[in-house]
């Protein structure tokens, strides 16, 4: 086995070549995925844990607090001592609701981001899904997730549920279109929808900087609407505490519960994952044209670590919006989509074709 | 025409100068920790200082040589809106001009029912009790909350006058 922290390709090649001398092909096969599946359960569960830590910490920073403090060393084993207690808590169903759809609505919550994660790149060779299609099979499947916030709301038999529900989906079939027209956006300058192709479309500069200012225009677009679409704050109509007690999720407790915090945590980070990829890169390292000097430099550092440097960026600024905005009212959260977002995106793809039939962008 | 598009545009720069305002200031919380106000409490205990304004229960002021300038005009007594102290006061014979004159015998303060007002301090003619700054008043029995204020022995300054 050739293990290279640049370059994943030999190594997962290696580790098929190892597979199908064991076993049948088609066992090998089987087994490879199901090796993947549980290198993904692994990650987003981690993922989950220490997501949830890091917003409570940082949350805590914006607002002159500590956060927790007291389980572990600054308050890290938090987070597993919380899974830990949701896991023995007594999973209640409310009376007179659809016992079926509330019990499957947790997972198909669940099921979207695991079905998005596959697609997402992480460095070169650790991509377990490069489709053609592969930035449209992100958006279409994210927004499955939508339809278990509905069957949540509509299953629980509580008023507070059904308004979270119907508002979230409201929320998500109004940005859904800004979120595909501003990365259509940088899709008319790389000319393809596979993932790794638009990667590679950068190698010699990110396209937020070679996209000219439509780009820019469609990045601040696209962490608007998609900070909406992943009703996190200042957007979480969904969940207002103070008005819906906790939204689509009020009747859910125990492991339930969980799922719906941990979909929406993995949510929020397949989100800045993508608009690392499609804005910033992905793990592509910063390359400024042709420098050799500078571009060697900067691809020292291994790509895992540029991904994950600029996905931590991105979940950073999402936060930061979060824990600044109050939250909007419904007919402004709707009012912001459609006389403002929508009608920039439309005019901003305008733009961009017109950079790239006059070849304006580097 | 042209003023509604300048006022649409308009409304764009001004909502994000606002948002940025707004990301300006938490972003200065969190990178400047030393702004945390959190106190780790009995970690710290040692070292805790209390704020300057905060309230922890009303004490009657003693000087060094066991005095005190509550004339028991029952000012404080009146002021209090949920009957927390009580002024027992006793009658004494003034030894300068010899007529008999009202001294406390008790400063009766019942902690559990103090809400922390500031009201009787404000009442107060002669600023003879203040709010003190103690916080840990968990105890085992009720009764050990309603406490004395004066100190046994104690008695009026000199020349303090209603």
């Amino acid at each position: 086995m050739n293990f290279s922290i640049y370059d994943f390709t030999e190594f997962i090649r290696s580790i098929h070549f190892w597979l199908t001398g064991i076993f049948s092909p088609a066992l090998a096969d089987v087994i490879g995925l199901a090796i993947i599946g549980v290198c993904f359960l692994l990650f987003v569960t981690l993922l989950g844990l220490s997501l949830v830590y890091i917003e409570r910490k940082v949350a805590a920073f914006f607002q002159q607090r500590l956060g927790p403090m007291r389980v572990g060393f600054w308050g890290t084993a938090q987070t597993v001592a919380d899974i830990i207690k949701l896991i023995f808590k007594e999973p209640l169903v409310t009376k007179n609701s659809d016992k079926f759809l509330f019990n499957l609505a947790a997972f198909i919550v669940l099921i979207a981001p695991f079905m998005v994660i596959g697609a997402v790149p992480f460095a070169k060779g650790l991509h377990a899904l490069d489709f053609d299609i592969g930035l449209f099979y992100i958006t279409a499947v994210s927004s499955i997730g939508v339809t278990g916030i509905l069957l949540a709301g509509w299953s629980s038999n509580n008023k507070y549920s059904l308004i979270g529900a119907m508002r979230s989906g409201a929320q998500i079939v109004s940005y859904e279109l800004s979120v595909v027209l501003s990365l259509l956006t940088i899709v008319v300058l790389t000319g393809s929808l596979r993932l790794s192709e638009i990667i590679a479309s950068q190698s010699d500069g990110w396209w937020i900087f070679k996209g000219n200012i439509p780009a820019i225009i469609a990045f601040i677009i696209f962490i608007v609407a998609s900070t909406a679409e992943s009703n996190r704050g200042p957007f979480d109509l969904a969940e207002a505490e103070s008005e819906l007690t906790a939204g689509f999720h009020t009747e859910y407790s125990g492991i339930r519960f969980a799922f719906f915090f941990l979909a929406e945590y993995v949510n929020f980070f397949i989100i800045a994952a993508v608009g690392a990829t499609v804005f910033f890169g992905g793990w592509m390292p910063l390359h400024i044209g042709n420098i050799e000097f500078f571009n060697n430099a900067m691809d020292v550092i291994p790509p895992v670590i540029w991904f994950f440097g600029k996905v931590a960026a991105l979940l950073f600024l999402i936060m930061w919006f979060k824990w600044t905005f109050p939250r909007l009212r419904i007919d402004q959260l709707l009012t912001l989509e459609w006389k403002y977002l929508l009608p920039i995106s439309i005019v901003n793809i305008l733009l961009m074709s017109l950079v790239a039939l006059n070849g304006w962008h580097l | 025409m042209f003023k509604s598009i300048y006022k649409y545009l308009s409304d764009i720069f001004n909502g994000v100068k606002t948002l940025l305002t707004g990301m300006k200031i938490t972003g200065y919380y969190f990178f400047h920790p030393k702004e945390i106000i959190t106190q780790q409490y009995p970690e710290n205990r040692e070292t805790l200082k209390m704020f300057d304004m905060f309230r922890g229960e009303v004490v009657l002021i003693h000087d060094e040589n066991n005095e005190h300038r509550c004339t028991g005009c029952s000012a404080c007594e009146i002021a209090c809106p949920n009957g927390t102290i009580e002024i027992i006061s006793d009658k004494a014979i003034d030894p300068e001009t010899g007529k008999s004159k009202k001294v406390i015998d008790k400063f009766v303060y019942h902690l559990q029912m103090c809400t922390m007002c500031n009201l009787c301090i404000l009442a107060c003619p002669t600023d003879a009790i203040k709010m003190a700054q103690t916080f840990e008043h968990a105890v085992y029995d009720r009764s050990t909350l309603t406490k004395v204020l004066n100190k046994p022995g104690s008695k009026i300054m000199a020349g303090v006058k209603e």
